[in-house]
């Protein structure tokens, strides 16, 4: 579990993450939503530690992140996966090398086992037959799938997720959003993904955070974003004609049943 | 603004050296890492300091054998004057601007474009010291591989020289290698290549800090790298002149 207590982040003294305070539990996907430019990804790189937090605190299973020995903090991070918005995958290295690079830096497995385990985690999302292709040589959803290898060839249990459908096609990203929700259930993970795509927040979405101007403006679970009463929030949800008219289609729904009259399917 | 700046400027590399000059994390890592920034530093650089130095050792015996031509001169004056002016400038000082425009603007580029594609964020995430990972083995690969490039500079510089004897008999070939041989003090040879591992040292180290320190896009990434050199430039002449005072002066 990761605790994060009242997290301020500023640059040149613009704030950026205000105040905010969340909890996010193991075996959910954790997700963070709000508009481009809102702080999602601040808040992200802050919680991970590549930023230092202005003011606040940040708890993993219950230990100060912040005042953690380096030592500490390099044990904690090899339990720590990262998916970032381009993938960053090392271009000098072929897709096997790049999920075997952590293995390679971390693992006292040899180089058999460390080789197997780099496959294993391949044939998890669907991507043994890249093996040897470089970055540079796979579309943006192979890059996705082989960034999300590495980042699980440690077996972590923290994953983070930024902007994870960023540049998918809609099929290709249900696949990606799939994938998430399946390692976070097999692994009993704290997933946490950073997004602005509603689909992937109804699909996946077990906890949700809706960030606007770097403020916590509203907490809870999928089912009950279509119904919050919360202005922001609905001009960002229903920003999207789709979950405008399911909106609609759910409130005549709940009308016809209040009328007696069988609803529209 | 400036001075402040500039302060800022030198504690960030200073912060930088002290994460990049410590033990590696896996030392077959370091050594593969190694190798591999010596072929691509190094062994990649020969054929720019081979033409280089064939080139101006030439046109070096060219311009002396023109500039001399005094009959209270010793013809093998060309070749003595030649030979020093490689071992003491040219084979070190000046084939160290070139790398650094080489050789810095492609450390620099490559640590600048993996920063701004979160390359350098990923290592950090797995709990990779990345200027160590990064850094040390182009610094320590380039710094080793120097003594090789001075003398096939020296050498290639020397040969250059001769093949300009050979065609135009100004001097002849004969006296410019009596020349080449005469009063030669062998301290020079050494005195060139520990200033040209100097050079490399700080060749590496300061492109890497621009590299590391890079913001923003592709053409940051290219001010990174154009910074680089002109600052690896001033620093080079700089330590060139302190360099030379200390020991020599």
């Amino acid at each position: 579990m990761i605790e994060v207590k009242n997290l301020t982040k500023s640059f040149d003294g613009r704030i950026v993450i205000d105040d905010i305070s969340a909890n996010f539990k193991k075996g959910l996907v954790n997700m963070i939503i709000g508009r481009s430019g809102s702080g999602k990804t601040v808040f992200l790189k802050t919680l991970i530690g590549l930023l230092q937090p202005t003011k606040g605190e940040i708890y993993y299973k219950g230990q100060d992140f912040l005042k953690m020995r380096p030592r500490e903090v390099k044990k904690l991070r090899k339990d720590m996966g990262m998916l970032f918005q381009g993938s960053a995958l090392f271009d000098s290295k072929t897709v096997l090398e790049n999920v075997m690079f952590p293995l390679d830096m971390f693992s006292r497995k040899n180089r058999r086992e460390r080789r197997k385990r780099a496959e294993f985690c391949l044939e998890r999302v669907n991507l043994k037959e890249a093996h040897d292709l470089f970055p540079s040589e796979i579309s943006g959803g192979m890059m996705k799938r082989a960034a999300i290898a590495r980042a699980i060839a440690l077996n972590p249990q923290y994953m983070f997720y930024d902007e994870p459908n960023s540049g998918l096609d809609p099929k290709t990203s249900q696949v990606i959003d799939e994938l998430i929700s399946d390692i976070t259930k097999d692994f009993g993970m704290t997933t946490i993904v950073v997004t602005h795509d509603m689909n992937s927040v109804m699909n996946i979405g077990d906890h949700i955070i809706y960030i606007y101007e770097g403020k916590k403006e509203w907490e809870g679970s999928k089912d009950e974003i279509m119904d919050a009463d919360n202005e922001l929030l609905n001009e960002f949800v229903f920003a999207s004609d789709i979950f405008k008219k399911m909106k609609e289609t759910k409130e005549s729904d709940k009308m016809d049943i209040q009328s007696g009259t069988e609803p529209n399917k | 603004m400036d001075i402040v700046q500039s302060l800022d400027s030198v504690g960030k590399y200073a912060t930088l050296l002290h994460r990049t000059l410590t033990l590696p994390d896996k030392f077959r890592e370091f050594a593969k890492e190694f190798f591999k920034e010596m072929y691509k530093l190094g062994v990649n650089s020969l054929w720019i300091v081979i033409i280089i130095s064939f080139f101006i050792g030439a046109v070096m015996v060219v311009q002396i054998a023109l500039n001399v031509a005094s009959p209270l001169l010793p013809r093998f004056t060309v070749g003595v004057v030649s030979r020093e002016i490689i071992l003491l400038e040219f084979s070190s000082t000046i084939m160290c601007l070139i790398l650094a425009g080489k050789v810095g603007s492609n450390i620099a580029s490559e640590i600048g474009t993996m920063r701004v594609t979160e390359q350098i964020d990923a290592l950090e995430i797995m709990g990779v010291n990345s200027a160590n990972y990064l850094i040390l083995p182009k610094v320590t690969a380039f710094v080793a591989f120097m003594p090789v490039l001075v003398i096939f500079s020296m050498f290639l510089g020397m040969i250059g020289g001769y093949v300009i004897c050979v065609i135009t008999n100004t001097p002849p070939p004969e006296t410019y290698i009596y020349g080449i041989q005469a009063f030669f003090n062998d301290f020079f040879v050494w005195y060139s290549i520990i200033k040209s591992m100097l050079f490399g040292f700080i060749i590496a180290t300061v492109a890497a800090y621009f590299g590391y320190h890079a913001k923003g896009g592709s053409l940051d990434v290219g001010k990174a790298s154009t910074d680089s050199v002109v600052i690896n430039s001033i620093l080079i002449l700089i330590t060139d002149l302190a360099f030379t005072q200390l020991v020599m002066g």
